[in-house]
């Protein structure tokens, strides 16, 4: 366990290394959020919108999703792991007494992990401090904030555990490319990052119960302004944890089977 | 005793065969042709604890394969292995606590940060305690010259500086058994000379069983007493670099500058050629002593100046390839 911590105090190092990075991402995260709350804010005027989620959810909504975006969205793109396996550093991987993919899967939740402590306070200060109605609000109950604060955990480890199946496929197609935009095309919007899970069309929201995306972020921000209550939180959290322990089964598996027919590249 | 024993290692891979031209690419897209490439083609041999194996080939030998195999990162066809009681590619995690590898065309320190940071997460991917580490630490900054790098983002090393760095994080752990594939490309005279040194002086305080490949053969000369010569995938020489030496070796090209005129002959006399001002001969040094060969010639002629030259190894490398045919 202690080598896992190792894993996340480097990588918070080297995410320290970067201010201007970070300083970019936190602009970039308010702009956007100010840019959707102003389109939300048209959409609402513009006339009976029949959704859920009231105008100052869905402003919350919007909020939390800036704020917690570098460790719920899909597109991971640290260069590390692809790299590694595309040049053959692969082979250093291997020569660790470690099993490889918790230390895939600990390498990817640290990265996640460190970049989200750096930037989601910053946005979230600056969304609690702007005027009404642009302003974030305080979730409705202690109990639901709790029920947040424990799906947005779990939301973590199973967004972890589907990027580690994007290195594992990379083995086989040795670009990462293909496998991170078809993940993130799909798992981005279905997952409710480009607009909220309740302004879906009945059909695909039907659908995408059924995929493990929107209950990687979705789920704990509509806990959180109240959107889902207690009892279906309650029922959320236990699909999270099949989805977890069913990725994690799969990535495992399928791991060890493409290791042992593994060829290091480039000699 | 051996600590190292290899018996009928082969490997192979199979790989896409691709023809150029559109056509063929396009016929390729549909239907995947493969061929299969035999890497290694049973290797034996064994390696006693505290030796020093150079173990050299050509580029495509299969040298890189077998290392790789040696440390549980690829799993062989077919064939045994034991090392120090391990089979490498069985009992992985726990074998490779035994072992220290470097590749030196790859690296294993994190870019962006200081070596230092990347050594720290070693000492808990080995689990090495608080005061081995310091130890350890303390004795290989002072042997490799570490001091002024470790604190250093890696990305703002040089090739040398980084392969000491890389060399040391093979060694945190202690390994009984130090795998280098390549440790001394591309680095300049001193760095070479010190990362020699050190390889030297491990082995022999620390009794470290090493294997190295190198295309550098003074690297194999100033370390190495015992050579594998791999070609094609096999095993072609086992054995000691002299008698190597010994067997090809022998010619010896000497040029005197001299006015006057010779002609004679002489047994391991193999070659007298006349050039611009003098003579340049070849002899056999098994045959004819080259002092006794020089002695002679003073008798007969006023030498103004004379060179000798003897056959280096990278020479009787390219002689030996071309024997085995590889």
């Amino acid at each position: 366990m202690k080598v896992y911590l190792s894993y996340f105090k480097l990588k918070f190092i080297t995410g320290l290394q970067y201010r201007t990075a970070a300083i970019a991402g936190i602009s970039t995260q308010i702009f956007f959020g100010l840019v959707n709350v102003l389109v939300y804010i048209a959409f609402y005027k513009s006339g009976d919108s029949n959704v859920s989620m009231s105008l100052s959810q869905t402003i919350t909504y919007l909020w939390l999703n800036q704020a917690f975006l570098i460790l719920i969205f899909q597109f991971y793109r640290d260069t590390e792991l692809y790299e590694l396996i595309k040049s053959g550093n692969l082979s250093y991987e291997l020569a660790r007494p470690q099993n490889l993919y918790w230390m895939w899967y600990f390498k990817i939740l640290a990265t996640r992990a460190s970049q989200a402590v750096l930037r989601f306070l910053p946005a979230l200060i600056f969304a609690f401090l702007i005027p009404i109605p642009y302003k974030m609000s305080l979730p409705v109950s202690i109990s639901s904030f709790i029920l947040f604060v424990v799906a947005l955990f779990l939301g973590t480890i199973l967004i972890t555990a589907i990027s580690t199946l994007y290195p594992i496929i990379v083995i086989k197609t040795l670009n990462e490319k293909g496998v991170v935009n078809i993940f993130s095309a799909f798992g981005d919007i279905l997952g409710g990052l480009a607009v909220p899970i309740p302004f879906f069309p009945k059909f695909i929201a039907a659908f995408s119960k059924y995929l493990p995306f929107q209950y990687v972020s979705d789920l704990p921000f509509r806990i959180y302004i109240g959107n889902i209550g207690i009892k279906d939180a309650f029922n959320g959290i236990f699909i999270q944890l099949f989805w977890i322990a069913t990725l994690i089964l799969i990535g495992y598996i399928v791991l060890q089977k493409l290791l042992k027919n593994v060829s290091v590249q480039g000699g | 005793m051996s600590i190292i024993e290899v018996n009928n290692i082969s490997k192979s891979f199979r790989i896409v065969k691709k023809e150029s031209g559109l056509k063929n690419s396009i016929k390729s897209f549909f239907k995947r042709e493969y061929k299969t490439i035999e890497a290694v083609k049973n290797i034996s041999f064994s390696i006693d604890e505290g030796e020093i194996v150079g173990y050299i080939g050509p580029n495509g030998a299969g040298k890189s394969t077998t290392i790789k195999i040696l440390s549980g990162i690829l799993t062989p066809n077919d064939g045994k292995c034991s090392i120090n009681g391990y089979t490498p590619w069985l009992d992985r995690k726990n074998y490779v606590k035994q072992i220290g590898v470097v590749f030196g065309q790859r690296s294993q320190l994190w870019w962006d940060i200081p070596a230092i940071d990347t050594f720290s997460l070693l000492k808990d991917i080995y689990s090495i305690g608080d005061e081995d580490y310091e130890r350890v630490l303390n004795e290989l900054t002072d042997k490799l010259n570490l001091s002024d790098i470790l604190t250093t983002p890696v990305r703002q090393l040089s090739l040398g500086q980084r392969m000491r760095l890389e060399i040391a994080a093979s060694l945190l752990h202690e390994p009984k058994i130090l795998f280098l594939d390549e440790p001394t490309i591309g680095l300049d005279a001193v760095s070479k000379q010190l990362v020699r040194d050190f390889i030297k002086n491990i082995n022999k305080e620390k009794k470290v069983t090493i294997i190295l490949t190198t295309h550098d053969m003074s690297d194999i000369e100033a370390l190495a007493k015992r050579i594998i010569l791999i070609g094609k995938g096999s095993v072609l020489y086992d054995g000691s670099l002299l008698k190597l030496k010994n067997k090809y070796a022998s010619k010896v090209n000497i040029t005197v500058t001299t006015k006057d005129k010779i002609r004679f002959k002489k047994k391991g006399l193999l070659e007298t050629t006349r050039i611009k001002d003098g003579y340049q001969f070849v002899i056999d040094s098994k045959e004819l002593n080259i002092s006794s060969f020089l002695n002679y010639l003073t008798q007969k002629i006023s030498i103004e100046d004379v060179t000798i030259e003897n056959e280096n190894t990278d020479e009787l490398i390219v002689k030996l390839y071309e024997e085995y045919n590889i």
